[in-house]
Parts: structure tokens; C-alpha cells; sequence
């Protein structure tokens, strides 16, 4: 006998017969009816009108019937307001039977009816179930008070449930613990302050810990998903967190091992990179990673999602997998797709062949959208792995060769692309290319063909009659196809003036005339304009360097990548965007941010740190003032002239004058500086280095280095723009580090032409926040402008730090020598000494290296030398010089020794200056 | 923050059953499901995740039956999954099949099933041993109302107390699939075995077990380094086995669930040869006829003998008239998939046999192009394990102090075993 029969009832008067039977004295009857009724309401029929009928079988010691009435209720209870609370007397009643498994059942459905008149009735059982002696109800209850908080969240806070829901973390049974922990996860997220209404602290935590052991592996995710909303105050306790989740990556639930990665990945964040522990976490996450994709298919989906994330952000932890994401012929195309993109993130010198021979293989597959995908794999890796190009040159031709349709449309879109990457490298390919011409019928792989024969016009002998076939059909070509056919014949004809002025004229008559594009209009004028005023400018415009193409495409944005780790495992590490792009209204609750490093409590002295998060930098520029607020500062006043040369002589003795105006100087005319540097002494200055790669900046090129002059720092920089567009909207922070230093006024630099450069001295003091850095006097900046962040590290040369007032008192210097322990005391040799000890001495001092006293013993020049650096560290040294000796011995004492290599580096580079 | 409903709906989107959790999307969603899920595979934008302004489904397809999920939040959307899966499993355990049929004949059941799976969206106890302990099928017709098993929220949620038999007996089976990935060229791009424990539970009491293996870890950590000895890359434990005791001192110790279950898998790499390799020489004579000739390697040792060994070669779909020659076993032709199949029942070790195959092709081409299938491979061989794990010990301990047998039976099968063609 099966359920089945109670579906076969079509008759007209079926709900009256209904109400009939529900009112039956028999209970079997009444059952059967029950069970009617629920199979009308599983079929989609409205069956609200039998309420009250329903209701009255509710009091009954029939188990399954009660939970048929209850299921009944929860469906139609909304609809029918005022006659629901006929039922909230049976259910109260309920809640104290003696059977847990009603009393539970009971808890369960009236949380379930949102209707506020059974919710006042809700509080008074659930206070009691929350104490219940039997865990399968106190469970029960704790979900409910998260249902309750979703229909009022004041009733919650009013009647104290949330300290009572607080309790049951500590409770005996860990599925109670599991279920109380969910709850409040729930309601934290849902708070209407973005602030969460119950803070986890240590003791919770490790009472979290403790449950995560013995519960259900449902109740270990939502353990774990919950301790990563929680910031260990020191790397001691993320450490301890770490050791006691890694067991759970051997989980056969792919939720809990995903839950356990996401935890671990935040808590890395906390720990030292360079430690052994964190090593031996990232190897341990590896494996069970890989084992994710040996589950169901939409299970691999999601980690292969997450797994993109974790690639992005430790690129070294699945470096050595790459085989693992070869794809399957059985495999869902989603997965194929996902497994693609992965392939390609990993994709190294090392690896580069077998990853070649694979996409080629996936490009002869049937599926038009990976095979396409594919084919762009390729193009990507020639541009991500250099000496790579040349073969995924040839891999391209050879898939050209196949003749099919839409593989040569995408191999001429990423060839484009290897062209402007690699440019005047593989020309000799272009006869194949053209030879393809007339098969192309989509607009992206037209305009790329177009653009090829624009850019090598003079290598091919009849671009001229190819652009020509094109411009028979300029009308009907794609926006895209014009824009490129017009600079293509633009170029043609600069390259190429003799024979192709009639084209040209007839393509900008097509593009200014004949076009309703306004687009393509303004870019004919423009053109036009040029190239009868001034070809020879027209030839820089147009023929200018091209901006270089970035290596690594759709890598996501820092700051969205640090959030999306915190969300391992959710929707938003799926659809790779945060919460609040998709969850509506106040449950889209805080933006979640990976914590920074923190040093341990007592390890003041930590050498190592982390390399913080890349949030803080960016959160702080975009906080920043950048904008037309900042008054202009005039370049090069006047005023400061009269300021320099009515101050303080003194100063202009010690050194350059300081360059209070911190302005813009156009590099030509260095004007003040140079005057005032050849009358003053030489103060050594290091060269300016590159610190920022134009192919890392997408075409802004930085050199810089330090300088301090009459006690103001600077960063001296020369900003040049190789890329094609004006740079501007400039502006600079500096992430924390050993010494506070940060930037005295904002970066003012105006707008940088294409392919101009030019100086800047940023103006700094000391006056930021402090963080230990590895080494410790590593400076990371970030530098933004129009067209993107750009991030770069660089290092502090130790005597832009030494302040002016460094001397100290001869007796004090005495003692102070003999307090500090010799523990404390380096020894060091100097190179390549030349000159006297009065010479060195003058030397140092440019650099605000005093000399207290000097001693003659035994022949020898004693120097005796004191500094200080900008955070009050005294540094106390001893020079002994031998006359006519290349090399000299130099022994340091200082409370904080560990500036000893850095202040040995300032004297190498003053004494070689 | 998982499920907002839970629906099963039929091939065509029709909903055969739902439940609603959280009340917070209103249920007529689910029209939209089909026409979007129809949507994005013509676009071939297919995933098993679907977003539209309203929610988020996930679902997963199973013998016909869509089982979706609907949400409004950030949900955790593995577990999702994995509870999805999960219900697909307790059903079957429960129906023997999850089909149409099976719950329109259980909805009652279903309906109080899904009560207990998940409250509020939160997967609560999905044992299907201890949930069948206080849900059942036939109702319940003793008057004696069920009562919630202790297993339910104790720390051992997979096991009720009072088990008894009358011989005391464990089967411990290592099942280890070879995934192999190979190239038109011969070279293995990928192999690597996924193991497996599975075991057969009849014992009384609460009897607590500790499984001894050959393993790597425990070895060198023991002084036996010397000892043959395998390395697992990664291994997944069923929930019952204490993970941190293994994590201190690799120890397998576990308080096993009743009957049949999955105690653990792992996963090596190896580069050991092939077990059973093919080659094969395809000649294609486009318009008139192609012809195969497949040889079928075994590369283990004599003693061992691989069965069932079944070798599936697909064929373009316009081929017609088959032809076969072989030396050893059968050849079928399947149209309806594309392939052929070659059945050897017994295959000893180190041995090679030939097959022979002709087809006609059509004079006119079709339009249509298509993949390259790779050649797949089936096979069983018994009483050998390729990686050498080894069962050293099952210690059984209960407190009434019963002996009982440990069996362990060795088996190596084929996972994905793929051999890609010219």
C-alpha cells in the first residue's frame, strides 16, 4: 500500500467531502483525511479553506498525524491569521509533553508560523525549551530563537534570549553547542548596526574547539564558518586555532574541509609567512584541495571557484598541481571552463609545455565555448610566459591550419595580442594570417586582422588593396571593425604616403561624412585635423609606442580578493563578488576584511613580520584627500627664494638648502638645487633606483631614492609616462613600517604627458603609525593614479634617518658606552678607506654622524662617533683608522643593536660617496 | 544560512514536493527555474548555480529529478551541495530508488524527513540508520510513539546502543581505482590512485576499533622505516574516526556506524606503468571505411588476472558495417553510443592481444563535427592492491569482551581511465 492513493481524488464536492471525513470520530479516517489533504496541498491546490477542520485534529497522541496537522499549519497559517491562534493552546501544550520528540516538534513548527500574534505566544516555551533537560529540544530551541530573531529581532533582545543562546555555547552536548553557535552566527549577520550583537572571545572559542570534535559534520561547518568571523588577538592564539583545525582537512564532508581551508587561510594572514609552521600549513593545504575535485560535479565546481581565489593570493600553495586541473572529455562543461582558467593562473616555464599540448588538445574538441576559450589559453600563456611565445606562436599557426571557422577567429584575437606584446617579433606569420582573411565573420577577430595590417603596413606589400576590400563594405562592418579599418589606413598612409593618399581620403570621408557614429566622426576629424596641419606630429600620435598589455589578465582587484578569502565556500567566493552585490537590504551585513598581521604580545623583538594585507593601503588612499581641495602649490615661489637665502646661513652650509616649496620641478631646470649644491659640501645621496618598472605600472616607470637636507626628508622621484594616455590624479601612502615614515603633504603632481617625465620630492616625516618590518628599513608604498594602484617596496637608507642633534656629551657618551652590555657591541669592517681622519670625519658629519672625540693610540686614529635616529635610538660607534690602511674597524653599541647592519650600510655608501 | 526551501522537481520542472524553511522567498520562484536553467544552457553559461533579481538556486540532477535549493543570502554554498547529495542519499537509502514514483508513493515520509534533515535552513541529523530508527515507513502502527534514538545528539550520532548479533564479524574491503590520463602519443599525462576502505559492520555493543596500515607517516615515526610502506597523499576519514588522534599519531581509531559504510580514502600519485595499456592504429578512408586495430596490454605481474576487462572504443556515429576479428573475447558495436565494445572475461598478467575492427563510412559527410573520444578501459583485478597498502591489524575491543573476525578482501579496479585517440 502507497501513499499514491491519496493523490487519485478529482471529484467537484472534494473539499466538502474532505471536511466531512476530517471531522470523523474514527481516527483512521481522520488520518487518511489528513494525509488528503497534505497531498492536495503537495499538487499545488488551495486547501486553506479546511482550516479550521485541521486544526481540530491537532490534539491527538498520534505522532505522525500531529506532524502532518503541524505541516499543514506552517503552509497555510499566514493566510489565515485570525485562526491560527486557535492552535497555539495545543502547542504550548506540546512543548511540555512528556516526549521530547513533541516537545521539540512543537518548538520547531511554532517558530516556523510568522504570524507576530503566535510569536508573543513563542517566548514563554522557548524559554523553557532553551532548559530543557533533553539536548534534542534545547537544540531545537536554539534554531529557534534565530527564527524568532528574523521575525522580531527586539522581542529577542528584550526577553534576554540572546544571553540564554550565549549559555548554551558552553552546554554539555555539542550539537547543542553547533546549533546555538549557527544561530548566532545568523543573528550577528543580520544585526541592524553592521556591528555583531555577540562578540566571540577566547574562551568561547576554545570551547568552539573542543565541541568541533565531537559534533555532526554539519555542526563542524557551521563551528568552523563561524570562528572565521573571529580575529585572534596575536599570532600565538591563531597559531593554536590553526594546529587544532588542520585535522579537519581529512574530513570526507568537501563543506567541512572547505569551512577548515577558509579558516586557515585567514589565520595565515595573522602568522608569520616566513615561519616554519605557516610553511608547513600551505603544504598541508594542498592535498585536500586536489582530493575537492574527485567529488561530485557541482561540489568540484565550487572549489575550483574557491581555488581560483587561493591561487590568486597564494600562488605557491598549488604550484606543483597543475596536472590535476587537466581536463576530462567527461567532465561538465562548467567544469572544463572553471579548470581552464586555473591552468592558465598556474601556467610557468616550468610547466609551459605540457600545458601547451593540453590547450591544443582542448581545441579540437567539439564544444564551440571551451574550444574558443582554449585557443585564448594559449594566446594568454605566450603573453604570461615569454620564452613560451615563440611556441605558442607556432601552436596557433597550427590550429589556422584547421581551417575551422572559429578557432582561426580566436587565434587571430590573441595574435593580435602576442603582437603587441612581442612587437616586430613573428611578421613572418602574417601572410598565413592574411591568407585567412576572407573566412572572418566576426567583428572582434576583423578588427584584430584589421589592426595587424595597420600596424605592419610597410611589411606587407598589398595591405593597401586588403584595406581597400574592406572599405567596400564600411558601412555595414561593426563600430569596432570602422573605428580600427580608419587607423589602419591612417597609419598605412604614414607608413606608406606614396600610393595611398586617395585611401585615406575616401576612409575619412566615410568615417566624418557618411557615419552617424559620433565616435568614429571625432576620431576622423581628429585625424583629419592632423594630418593636414602637421604630419610629422600625426606620425608621433599615431605611430607612438603602444601601451604595454598587461601579463596576468581578470586578476581581481586586492581588496576584493582579501574579502572573497573570507568567504571560502559561500555564494559570493562563487560569483567571485562580495555579499553586498547580491544579498539585499541589512543581511548583507559587514564587509568582511582579513585581519593584519599582529606581533606576538611578548615578542616585541620580533625580526619577522608579515607583509600586511594590502587592504589597509588601500583603504587609507581611498580615504585619502585626492582631489581638487588640496590648494596648488605654486612651483617654485618666489618667496621661498627670499626664505632660503635671508635664513639661517648655517644650514646653507651643512647642506643644500631644503626645497620647502616640495613642488613640481620640471627635470630641466633644476635651478635652486644645482646652484646650492655646488657651493655647499657634498652630501652623499644614493643613486636613484628603479622602483617601479614601466611593464609593472602599466607605463608609469618610477626611479627614486631618499635625501635629507638642513632635517627634512624627502623622497626624490622621477615619475615618466611610457604609456600612450596622460597620467594624472596622482597620489602616494606608504604602508606602515619600522620607523612612522610617512608622507608630509599630499603628492602633487599635475598631469604627466605620454612620454614625458618628470621630478618630484615628496616632502616626509615620521610622523606615522609603527610596524616592524623584515628587513627594517623596507618601505612598501602604494602609488595610485588614473589608471590604476600600483604597489612597490623599497628600502630606507638608514641615514636619511640619523637626526641633526645626534651628538652627545663626552662623559656621557663615556658611560653610556660602558652601560650598554657587549652583547650589544658589533664589530664591522670598512672597505676602501682614502683619506685622513679628518677628512672622514668631516665627511660623516654632512651626514649627521658626529664625532665626540678622537684619540691617537699606537699609531692608530681613534674616532669616537655618535647618531640619532629619527625615533630616538642612540647609535654609539668607535672608527679605528690606521694610517696609510685601506680598511678600518668599526664597532657599534646601541640599545637596539638590530639597526647595526643598516647603519654599516650608511657608512659603506657615505665613505665610497 | 543554507536553504531557504528545498524542492524536487520532476524533468520538466514540475514540483513533485517542497519545503519551505525560512520563509523569506516566496515559493512560486520555482516557476522560474526551467526557463532559466533552459536559458543558460542554449548559451552554454551552464552551471549548477543559477542567480536570478528574486534568489539563488542550486541544484543538482538525479535519475530525472532536479533537487533544488533555494537562497537569499551568502550561503555556504558547499555545503549546499554536499546536503543536497545528502538527501539523494538518505532517500535511496530509505526508497531503494529516488524517482518520481518513490515519492509520490512516501510523500508522508518525505515530508517528515525533510523536518528532520534540515530546521531553518540548517542541516540537522541526515543518518539514515539512526533517522530510521524514529522514522518509518509503515507508519506507526504500534502504539508505542517513537522516541528520539540517543544517537541523535550524542557524540557518537551515527551508532545506537543495544546492537546485537550472534557472530561478531567485520568485512574491510581496499577498492583502489586507477585514474589514468593518457595522450594520443603514448605518454601518461596523469595517473593516480584513489583508494578506498569500505566496511561491513556486524557487531554488537559499542565496539571500539583501531585499523593498523602499512602507512608511511606511521612508519618512520615508529623506527620501521625500513619496512615496505606506503604514502598517502590524502586521506578523508569517515566522521566517526577521531581526526585529531590521527593528526597526533596517525592512529585510526573509531567507534564504527552499524552495517555498510566508507571508512576512509586516499589518494596517491604514482608513476607505476599502466596496468592495462592500449594502442591503437586508426585509419581513417574518408567517404569509404575506417579501421581499427587495438592492442591490449597487461603490464602487471603473471600471477595476477584482471576481469571483466571490457575496452570501449567510440566510433564516428556514421559508421555502418561492422567487422571484427579478434583472438580473445567479444566485440560489440553500441550505435546508440558510438563505441565498441571489446570484452575480455579473463586477462592474465603480462600478456597482449589484438583486435581488429572495420567500418564503412557513408559517401556523403556529415555536417555535424565531432569530438574526439577517448578510448575507456574497465577492469577488475583481484587479491592485488597497486600501491601495496596493506591491512596490518583490526583490533576490536567491547566491553563484553566478544571475539570477533576481521575479513579483508583486496581489489584493483579502473577509475577514469582514459586513453585519448588520433
Amino acid at each position: 500500500m502507497t501513499d499514491s492513493k491519496y493523490f487519485t481524488t478529482t471529484k467537484k464536492g472534494e473539499i466538502f467531502e474532505l471536511k466531512s471525513e476530517l471531522n470523523n470520530d474514527k481516527k483512521e479516517k481522520k488520518k487518511e483525511a489528513v494525509k488528503k489533504v497534505i497531498a492536495s496541498m503537495t499538487v499545488g491546490k488551495d486547501v486553506s479553506a479546511l482550516f479550521p477542520d485541521v486544526v481540530n485534529c491537532m490534539q491527538t497522541d498520534n505522532l505522525e498525524l500531529k506532524k502532518l496537522v503541524y505541516l499543514y499549519l506552517m503552509n497555510y497559517a499566514k493566510s489565515q491569521p485570525d485562526m491560527a491562534i486557535m492552535a497555539v493552546n495545543t502547542f504550548v501544550k506540546d512543548c511540555e509533553d512528556p516526549n521530547p520528540l513533541i516537545r521539540a516538534l512543537a518548538v520547531r513548527t511554532m517558530g516556523c508560523i510568522r504570524v507576530d500574534k503566535i510569536t508573543e505566544y513563542l517566548c514563554e516555551p522557548l524559554r523553557k525549551c532553551l532548559k530543557d533537560e533533553d539536548p534534542y529540544v534545547r537544540k531545537t530551541a536554539a534554531v529557534c530563537v534565530a527564527k524568532l530573531y528574523d521575525i522580531s529581532s527586539g522581542l529577542v533582545e528584550d526577553q534576554g534570549f540572546l544571553d540564554q543562546l550565549k549559555e548554551l555555547l558552553s552546554d554539555s552536548n555539542p550539537m547543542v553547542v553547533a546549533n546555538a553557535v549557527a544561530a548566532l552566527s545568523e543573528i550577528n549577520e543580520s544585526s541592524p548596526t553592521g556591528q555583531p550583537l555577540v562578540e566571540l572571545n577566547a574562551s568561547t572559542i576554545n570551547k568552539l574547539l573542543t565541541a568541533l570534535n565531537e559534533c555532526t559534520e554539519w555542526g563542524q561547518v557551521f563551528i568552523l564558518d563561524s570562528l572565521s568571523n573571529y580575529n585572534p588577538k596575536d599570532d600565538r592564539e591563531a597559531q593554536s586555532i590553526c594546529e587544532r583545525i588542520t585535522p579537519r582537512l581529512a574530513h570526507a564532508n568537501a563543506a567541512v574541509v572547505l569551512s577548515a581551508v577558509k579558516v586557515l587561510m585567514k589565520m595565515m594572514e595573522i602568522l608569520a609567512a616566513d615561519t616554519e609552521f605557516c610553511a608547513g600549513l600551505s603544504k598541508k593545504l594542498a592535498p585536500p584541495l586536489v582530493t575537492l575535485l574527485s567529488s561530485e560535479p557541482e561540489v568540484q565546481y565550487v572549489a575550483l571557484r574557491n581555488i581560483n581565489l587561493i591561487v590568486q593570493k597564494k600562488p605557491d600553495i598549488l604550484k606543483h598541481e597543475m596536472k590535476v586541473f587537466f581536463v576530462k572529455y567527461n567532465d561538465p562543461i562548467y567544469v572544463k571552463l572553471e579548470k581552464l582558467d586555473i591552468m592558465i593562473r598556474l601556467a610557468s616555464q616550468a610547466n609551459i609545455a605540457q600545458v601547451l599540448s593540453e590547450l591544443k588538445e582542448y581545441a579540437t574538441e567539439v564544444d564551440v565555448d571551451f574550444v574558443r576559450k582554449a585557443v585564448r589559453a594559449i594566446g594568454r600563456c605566450a603573453i604570461k610566459v615569454e620564452p613560451s611565445a615563440e611556441r605558442c606562436v607556432s601552436t596557433l599557426l597550427d590550429l589556422i591550419q584547421t581551417k575551422v571557422n572559429y578557432v582561426v577567429q580566436e587565434a587571430i584575437v590573441v595574435i593580435k595580442d602576442i603582437f603587441r606584446k612581442y612587437p616586430n617579433k613573428y611578421e613572418s606569420i602574417i601572410s598565413t594570417l592574411c591568407e585567412n582573411l576572407d573566412t572572418l565573420d566576426e567583428p572582434e577577430a576583423r578588427a584584430s586582422m584589421v589592426w595587424i595590417i595597420g600596424e605592419y603596413a610597410e611589411r606587407i606589400d598589398n595591405a593597401d588593396e586588403l584595406l581597400d576590400s574592406f572599405l567596400e563594405g564600411f558601412a555595414d562592418e561593426n563600430a569596432q571593425v570602422q573605428l580600427q579599418l580608419l587607423t589602419a589606413v591612417v597609419k598605412l598612409f604614414l607608413k606608406r604616403p606614396a600610393h595611398t593618399q586617395a585611401l585615406v581620403q575616401h576612409v575619412l570621408s566615410l568615417a566624418t561624412q557618411d557615419s552617424d557614429n559620433p565616435d568614429l566622426r571625432d576620431r576622423g576629424f581628429i585625424y583629419w585635423r592632423l594630418l593636414s596641419t602637421d604630419p610629422a606630429a600625426a606620425k608621433e600620435v599615431v605611430l607612438a609606442d603602444k601601451p604595454l598589455i598587461s601579463e596576468e589578465t581578470d586578476l581581481l582587484e586586492p581588496t576584493l580578493l582579501d574579502e572573497l578569502i573570507c568567504h571560502i565556500s559561500s555564494l559570493a567566493s562563487v560569483y567571485h563578488k562580495p555579499p553586498t552585490a547580491f544579498v539585499e537590504g541589512r543581511s548583507a551585513g559587514i564587509r568582511k576584511t582579513l585581519p593584519a598581521a599582529k606581533p606576538g604580545v611578548e615578542e616585541t623583538v620580533r625580526e619577522a613580520t608579515v607583509i600586511p594585507s594590502q587592504e589597509s593601503l588601500i583603504g587609507d588612499l581611498l580615504s585619502m584627500d585626492i582631489g581638487s581641495t588640496i590648494p596648488q602649490v605654486p612651483v617654485a615661489q618666489p618667496a621661498n627664494n627670499v626664505d632660503l637665502l635671508g635664513g639661517d646661513l648655517d644650514i646653507l652650509l651643512t647642506g643644500p638648502g631644503p626645497d620647502l616649496s616640495g613642488g613640481v620641478q620640471p627635470s630641466t631646470t633644476g635651478l635652486l638645487g644645482d646652484i646650492f649644491m655646488s657651493t655647499a659640501p657634498v652630501k652623499f645621496n644614493p643613486p636613484k633606483t628603479c622602483w617601479l618598472p614601466a611593464d609593472k605600472g602599466k607605463g608609469l616607470e618610477l626611479f627614486g631614492t631618499f635625501s635629507r637636507r638642513a632635517g627634512q626628508m624627502a623622497m626624490e622621484l622621477t615619475i615618466t609616462n611610457k604609456a600612450m594616455q596622460a597620467m594624472n590624479g596622482f597620489a602616494i601612502q606608504f604602508n606602515k613600517n619600522s620607523f612612522g615614515i610617512s608622507p608630509a603633504q599630499p603628492m602633487n603632481v599635475g598631469n604627466v604627458p605620454p612620454g614625458q617625465s618628470l621630478e618630484y620630492r615628496l616632502l616626509l616625516n615620521t610622523s606615522g603609525p609603527v610596524q616592524r618590518m623584515d628587513p627594517l628599513n623596507t618601505l612598501q608604498v602604494a602609488m595610485k593614479n588614473n589608471v590604476d594602484v600600483f604597489y612597490y617596496a623599497c628600502q630606507i637608507p638608514m641615514q636619511i634617518l640619523f637626526t641633526e642633534d645626534g651628538t652627545l656629551d663626552k662623559r656621557v657618551f663615556l658611560t653610556t658606552w660602558r652601560d650598554i652590555p657587549s652583547a650589544n657591541e658589533v664589530q664591522y669592517t670598512l672597505n676602501d678607506i682614502k683619506g685622513t681622519a679628518d677628512m672622514i670625519s668631516s665627511k660623516m658629519t654632512q651626514s649627521n654622524i658626529f664625532t665626540i672625540a678622537k684619540r691617537n693610540v699606537e699609531g692608530q686614529d681613534m674616532l669616537y662617533q655618535s647618531l640619532k635616529l629619527t625615533n630616538n635610538i642612540w647609535v654609539l660607534l668607535e672608527l679605528k683608522l690606521t694610517p696609510g690602511a685601506t680598511t678600518a674597524t668599526l664597532s657599534l653599541k646601541s640599545r637596539s643593536v638590530e639597526v647595526a647592519p643598516f647603519v654599516f650600510q650608511s657608512y659603506d655608501s657615505i665613505l665610497k660617496a | 544560512m543554507s536553504s531557504s526551501a528545498v524542492y524536487i522537481l520532476d524533468v520538466k520542472g514540475k514540483v513533485l514536493i517542497s519545503r519551505n524553511y525560512r520563509g523569506d522567498i516566496d515559493l512560486v520562484v520555482i516557476e522560474k527555474f526551467m526557463p532559466l536553467l533552459m536559458e543558460k544552457e542554449e548559451e552554454g553559461l551552464l552551471t549548477p548555480i543559477l542567480q536570478t533579481s528574486d534568489c539563488t538556486f542550486a541544484y543538482i540532477k538525479t535519475n530525472n529529478l532536479y533537487i533544488v535549493s533555494t537562497t537569499k543570502k551568502n550561503a555556504n554554498i558547499a555545503l549546499v551541495f554536499v546536503f543536497l547529495h545528502k538527501i539523494v542519499q538518505v532517500m535511496t537509502e530509505y526508497f531503494k530508488e529516488l524517482e518520481e514514483e518513490s515519492i509520490r508513493d512516501n510523500f508522508v515520509v518525505i515530508y517528515e524527513l525533510m523536518d528532520e534533515l534540515l530546521d531553518f535552513g540548517y542541516p540537522q541529523t541526515t543518518d539514515s540508520k539512526i533517522l530510521q530508527e524514529y522514522i518509518t515507513q509503515e507508519g506507526h502502527k504500534l502504539e508505542i510513539q517513537p522516541r528520539i534514538p540517543v544517537a541523535v545528539t550524542n557524540a557518537v550520532s551515527w551508532r545506537s546502543e543495544g546492537i546485537k548479533y550472534r557472530k561478531n564479524e567485520v568485512f574491510l574491503d581496499v577498492i583502489e581505482s586507477v585514474n589514468l590520463l593518457a595522450n594520443a602519443n603514448g605518454n601518461v599525462l596523469r595517473s593516480e590512485i584513489v583508494g578506498a576502505i569500505k566496511m561491513r559492520v556486524y557487531l554488537s555493543g559499542m565496539p571500539e576499533l583501531r585499523l593498523g596500515l602499512n602507512d608511511k607517516v606511521l612508519f618512520e615515526s615508529t623506527g620501521r622505516g625500513k619496512s615496505k610502506s606506503v604514502e598517502l597523499e590524502d586521506v578523508k576519514f569517515h566522521q566517526c574516526v577521531r581526526l585529531s588522534r590521527f593528526e597526533i599519531d596517525r592512529t585510526i581509531s573509531f567507534i564504527p556506524p552499524d552495517g555498510e559504510f566508507e571508512l576512509m580514502s586516499y589518494r596517491l600519485n604514482t608513476h607505476v606503468k599502466p596496468l592495462i595499456w592500449i594502442e591503437s592504429v586508426i585509419e581513417r578512408h574518408a567517404h569509404s571505411r575506417v579501421e581499427y586495430m587495438i592492442k591490449a596490454k597487461s603490464q602487471f605481474k603473471r600471477r595476477s588476472t584482471a576481469n571483466n576487462v571490457e575496452i570501449v572504443i567510440p566510433v564516428p556515429h556514421d559508421a555502418d558495417s561492422p567487422k571484427f576479428k579478434t583472438t580473445i573475447g567479444s566485440v560489440k558495436y553500441a550505435p546508440e553510443q558510438n563505441a565498441i565494445t571489446w570484452t575480455i572475461k579473463s586477462f592474465p598478467g603480462g600478456k597482449e592481444f589484438l583486435m581488429r575492427a572495420h567500418f564503412g563510412l557513408p559517401s556523403v559527410e556529415c555536417e555535424d563535427t565531432e569530438g574526439k573520444p577517448p578510448i575507456q578501459v574497465k577492469f577488475e583485478i583481484p587479491y592485488f592492491t597497486t600501491s601495496g597498502i596493506q591491512v596490518r591489524y583490526l583490533k576490536i575491543i567491547e566491553k563484553s569482551g566478544y571475539q570477533a573476525l576481521p575479513w579483508v578482501r583486496y581489489i584493483t579496479q579502473n577509475g577514469d581511465y582514459q586513453l585519448r585517440t588520433n
